[in-house]
C-alpha cells in the first residue's frame, strides 16, 4: 500500500514538473528572448489558462504527502523551512505579475510585473532544483552533533548556505556546489522545455528565433548534465547501486538521452509539437533516474546515527491509506476527464485568446 | 523557556495572520460563485442580455478575488508542515486525508473550469458556459466543505485511535463526515460567506444609484444582493447559527461559558450580556448590560435552565484568552443582528417599491461593505480562540504542536516577509477592485 501511494506521489510530482515547467519556462523566455509586447503577449497567452490548473498538481502532491507520508512532509517541510517559504513568495509574485500585468495599461506598470513575473519564474526554476540536489544529497537528520542526535531522529533544519558551500560538509546548507549545478540543470531544462511549449501554442515572430536558442542551449544543457553526473556520483558514490540491481530501471537514463540528443534537430521538425515532446521525455527520464536511484529512501541521512527516511518507515497507517485508494481513485477519472475538456475547449494556437485583456 | 513562549507566538500570529488575509477572498468567491450562476441562469431563461453583462462584470471580481485566494491559500497547506510540523507527523493520517481530498476533487474542478469560464464564452457557447460556472461553483463549495470537516475533526475529533507512539490513527472514514460538527459549521461558514457577496454587491449597486453611474446596473445589484443578503442573514442566524452555538455548549461547555461572558454559573437561569468587557483579573464584566434569562432560553428553551460558568472548569482547560474570544463572538453576533435589520427594512422597501429612491438606506448599504469580512473573521476568530489551548480538542495541545526545529528568529523572520507581501498584495487588490468597481459593467444593448 505504501509503495502505491508512492508511485502516486512521485506521478503526481512528474506531472507538476512536467505541466509547471513550461510554466516557469515560459517565464524566463519572456524575461530574456521575448522583444517586443506582441512577443510577450504570445508567451503570457501559451500559458494563461493553464498555470493555475497546473500549479494545482503542487499542492495536490502536497496533499497527497501530507495524507501518506506524514512523517516526511513534517519533517521535510519544517527542515527546509526557509526556502519553502521563499519558493512561496515567488509563486506568489509570479502568479501576481501575471494576473495583474493587464490590468492597467501602463508601460512603467506593464514593465514592472513582467520583470516580476520573469524573474520569480527564474528563481523559482533555480529553487526547485535545488530542491532535487538537497533530496539526493540527504540531509543531518535528528542534527547529529559529535555522535549524538539532538533532536528527534527525524527532524532537521537547514540554513540557506554554510560558508563552504561544501555538499559533504558536516552541516549542510541549502545551497552548495552541488545543489545549485542542479539548480541550473534545472533552469535550462525548464527554458528549453517552455520555449517548446510557447512553439506548440503560439504562431509568433518568436517561433523559429526559440528553435535556434533551444539548439544552442542544448549543448549548454549536454555539458551540465554530463558535469552534474558525474559529481552526482563524486556526492553519492553508492547512486547507481539500484540500476546495476534492476537492469529495466535504465529506461530512465535512455528516455533522458533520447530527449536530450533529439532535441538537437529541434530546427528540422515539421510538427511543433515534437519538441515539446521530447523536453517531456528528457524531464521524465531525468525525473525517473532520480526516484530510481534513491529507492525507496525519500530523504537519505547523512549521518550514521539515524536511519534515512524510506516510503515504508513514514507512512500512514494502513487504514488510512487503503481507505484513500477508493476516493483517490474517483478523483483521478475526474480528474483526467477536466484535462481532456480543458484541452479540447482550448485546442490548437491561443494567439486570441486575450488573456490578461480585461 | 523563554524563546520556546516567542517560538509559539510567532508560529501563531503567523498561521494567523495568514490565513485571516486568505480567507477574506474564499469568503466572497464562495458566495459570489452561487450569484454569477444565478444571473447566468437568469440570463438563459430571461434571455435580457444585461443579466450576462452582470454576470461578465461579476465575473472579473471573482477572478481577481479567485487569483488572491490560490495564491494565499497555497502558504496554508505548507504551514501546517513548515510550522506545525509535530501536529501534522502526529495527525496527517488524519486531517491528511480530507486535506488531499480538497486538492484532488475541489481545486482541480474549480481550476480547470474557472479557465473555460473566463475565456470560453465565445468557444463553448452559452449553455455550456453556464455549466462551467456551474462547476466552479461545486468546486469552491466542496473546498470549503473539506476544509471544515478538517476543522471540524479538531474541534470534535471522531473516528480515530491513539498509537503507543502518540499518532492518530484513522480508524473510521465515514466518522469523518457523520462529524455531528461538520454540517452546522459547513452551513453557517456559507450563508457568512453568501452574506459577504451579497452584502458587497448591495453596496457596488448601491454605489452606481448614488453616484448616477451605470443606474441600471446599480438596480439589479441592489435588488439581487439585497434578496440573497436578507436570505443569507437570515439563514446564518437561523438554524445554522443556533445548530453551531449548541454544539459548542454540548461539546465544548468551557468555550461557551467564555464566549458569553459567564464567569460564575446562574441558579434559575443566566443572561445574555449585549455589552461588557470581561476583568480577567475580578473575574467579572465592567459595566455590563444584559438581558435576564434570555441565554437559558435560547440554549434549551427553558428560562431557568442552568449554564455553567468558568467557575466550574479547571483553569487548565479554560480558553487561553477568553476576553478575544468573548470579544469575537459578540462582534460576530452583534453584526449579524444588525445585518438582519438592515436587510430586512431594505427588502420591505423593495417590496413598496421605493427602496432605489431611498437614499439613506442605500448610504447604509454601502458602508456595510467591510462588515461582512469583519463578521466572518470575528466568527472564525470565535471558533479558533475557542479550540485553544487544544489543537485536537481535549486530546493535543496548541505548544505540542509546533516544529521543533524551526527557530523563533526564522519564524519571525518569515512573518515579517508575510507581513510585507500581503501588505502589497492588499493594496494592489484594492486599487484593482475599485477600478474595476468604477469602470463597471460593460452593456452589450448600448454598443448595439
Amino acid at each position: 500500500m505504501e509503495l502505491f501511494w508512492f508511485i502516486v506521489l512521485v506521478c503526481m510530482l512528474g506531472i507538476y514538473v512536467v505541466l509547471d515547467g513550461y510554466d516557469f519556462g515560459a517565464g524566463i523566455v519572456h524575461l530574456f528572448f521575448a522583444k517586443d509586447e506582441q512577443e510577450r503577449k504570445a508567451v503570457t497567452n501559451a500559458i494563461g489558462p493553464f498555470w493555475d490548473a497546473n500549479e494545482v498538481w503542487l499542492i495536490a502532491a502536497g496533499g497527497v504527502l501530507f495524507f501518506a507520508f506524514p512523517t516526511l512532509y513534517a519533517s521535510s517541510f519544517s527542515g527546509f523551512y526557509l526556502p519553502l517559504m521563499m519558493v512561496l513568495w515567488f509563486i506568489i509574485f509570479r502568479a501576481v505579475g501575471l494576473e495583474l500585468r493587464g490590468q492597467i495599461h501602463n508601460r512603467l506598470w506593464e514593465r514592472f510585473w513582467d520583470k516580476a513575473f520573469g524573474i520569480a519564474s527564474l528563481c523559482l526554476a533555480l529553487f526547485f532544483g535545488a530542491a532535487l540536489g538537497n533530496v539526493v544529497r540527504g540531509v543531518n537528520l535528528g542534527m547529529v552533533e559529535n555522535g549524538v542526535s539532538t533532536q528527534e531522529a527525524h527532524y532537521f533544519f537547514l540554513p540557506l548556505w554554510n560558508p563552504t558551500f561544501d555538499p559533504l560538509a558536516e552541516h549542510q546548507g541549502i545551497i552548495d556546489w552541488f545543489t545549485i549545478l542542479l539548480g541550473l540543470v534545472s533552469v535550462v531544462t525548464l527554458t528549453i522545455h517552455g520555449a517548446n511549449w510557447i512553439i506548440l501554442k503560439s504562431s509568433s515572430t518568436l517561433n523559429p528565433r526559440l528553435r535556434t536558442i533551444i539548439y544552442r542551449l542544448n549543448y549548454v544543457l549536454l555539458l551540465l548534465v554530463v558535469a552534474s553526473a558525474l559529481l552526482w556520483h563524486y556526492v553519492k558514490p553508492q547512486a547507481l547501486n539500484n540500476l546495476f540491481a534492476h537492469y529495466w530501471l535504465w529506461i530512465f537514463p535512455v528516455m533522458a538521452a533520447v530527449g536530450l540528443f533529439s532535441l538537437f534537430r529541434i530546427r528540422s521538425f515539421k510538427k511543433d509539437g515534437t519538441g515539446f515532446l521530447f523536453s517531456t521525455l528528457f524531464i521524465v527520464g531525468s525525473f525517473g533516474s532520480t526516484v530510481a536511484s534513491l529507492f525507496p529512501t525519500m530523504l537519505p541521512s547523512t549521518n550514521q546515527v539515524n536511519p534515512s527516511l524510506t516510503l515504508y518507515n513514514v507512512a500512514a497507517h494502513e487504514y488510512g491509506l487503503s481507505v484513500g485508494l477508493g476516493w483517490f481513485i474517483i478523483a483521478a477519472i475526474l480528474v483526467v476527464l477536466y484535462f481532456i475538456i480543458q484541452f479540447r475547449v482550448f485546442k490548437g494556437k491561443l494567439d486570441d485568446v486575450g488573456y490578461g485583456d480585461h | 523557556m523563554f524563546a520556546m513562549e516567542d517560538m509559539i507566538l510567532y508560529n501563531r500570529l503567523q498561521f494567523a495572520f495568514t490565513i485571516t488575509f486568505h480567507y477574506l477572498f474564499p469568503q466572497l468567491t464562495m458566495g459570489l460563485s452561487l450569484m454569477i450562476v444565478y444571473f447566468k441562469w437568469k440570463f438563459l431563461r430571461t434571455n435580457m442580455l444585461h443579466y450576462n453583462d452582470a454576470a461578465k462584470f461579476w465575473m472579473k471580481i471573482f477572478a481577481l478575488n479567485f487569483a488572491m485566494g490560490v495564491v494565499t491559500g497555497i502558504p496554508m497547506e505548507f504551514q501546517f508542515g513548515t510550522n506545525w510540523a509535530k501536529f501534522s507527523e502526529l495527525t496527517g493520517g488524519i486531517i491528511g486525508q480530507t486535506l488531499a481530498m480538497e486538492g484532488m476533487f475541489s481545486f482541480f474542478l474549480e481550476s480547470s473550469f474557472l479557465g473555460m469560464f473566463i475565456f470560453g464564452e465565445k468557444l463553448l457557447g452559452h449553455k455550456l458556459h453556464f455549466v462551467a460556472g456551474l462547476m466552479v461553483f461545486i468546486g469552491s463549495w466542496a473546498s470549503g466543505f473539506l476544509i471544515i470537516a478538517t476543522h471540524s475533526w479538531m474541534q470534535h475529533p471522531v473516528g480515530y485511535e491513539i498509537l503507543e507512539n502518540g499518532k492518530f490513527v484513522l480508524n473510521n472514514f465515514k466518522a469523518l463526515f457523520d462529524n455531528p460538527w461538520l454540517w452546522p459549521s459547513f452551513l453557517h461558514n456559507q450563508a457568512g460567506s453568501l452574506i459577504t457577496s451579497s452584502f458587497f454587491m448591495a453596496a457596488v449597486g448601491a454605489f452606481y444609484l448614488l453616484s448616477g453611474l451605470h443606474k441600471p446596473f446599480g438596480k439589479i445589484f441592489v435588488k439581487s444582493g439585497v434578496i440573497f443578503g436578507f436570505i443569507a442573514s437570515v439563514l446564518v442566524a437561523f438554524p445554522t447559527g443556533d445548530m453551531a452555538a449548541k454544539n459548542v455548549v454540548k461539546y465544548q461547555p468551557v468555550t461557551f461559558a467564555a464566549m458569553e461572558g459567564i464567569f460564575e454559573t446562574e441558579d434559575g437561569g443566566s443572561e445574555i450580556v449585549l455589552i461588557g468587557q470581561p476583568d480577567m483579573e475580578k473575574k467579572k464584566l465592567d459595566n455590563k448590560i444584559a438581558v435576564p434569562n434570555i441565554l437559558s432560553f435560547l440554549t434549551y428553551q427553558r428560562w431557568d435552565a442552568q449554564i455553567k460558568g468558568l467557575n466550574e472548569f479547571d483553569e487548565a482547560t479554560h480558553p487561553t484568552n477568553v476576553p478575544a474570544l468573548y470579544y469575537s463572538y459578540h462582534i460576530m453576533a452583534g453584526l449579524g443582528t444588525i445585518f438582519i435589520a438592515v436587510m430586512g427594512i431594505a427588502v420591505f422597501l423593495l417590496w413598496r417599491k421605493k427602496l432605489y429612491e431611498s437614499n439613506w438606506l442605500l448610504w447604509i448599504l454601502m458602508f456595510l461593505i467591510p462588515f461582512p469580512y469583519i463578521a466572518n473573521t470575528a466568527g472564525w476568530y470565535t471558533a479558533e480562540l475557542g479550540r485553544q489551548p487544544w489543537l485536537v480538542y481535549n486530546l493535543m495541545r496548541m505548544v505540542d504542536g509546533v516544529s521543533p526545529t524551526v527557530s523563533s528568529g526564522n519564524t519571525l523572520f518569515t512573518f515579517l516577509g508575510f507581513i510585507g507581501l500581503y501588505l502589497l498584495l492588499g493594496l494592489l487588490f484594492l486599487m484593482l477592485v475599485i477600478k474595476i468597481i468604477r469602470k463597471g459593467p460593460e452593456s452589450q444593448l448600448s454598443l448595439n
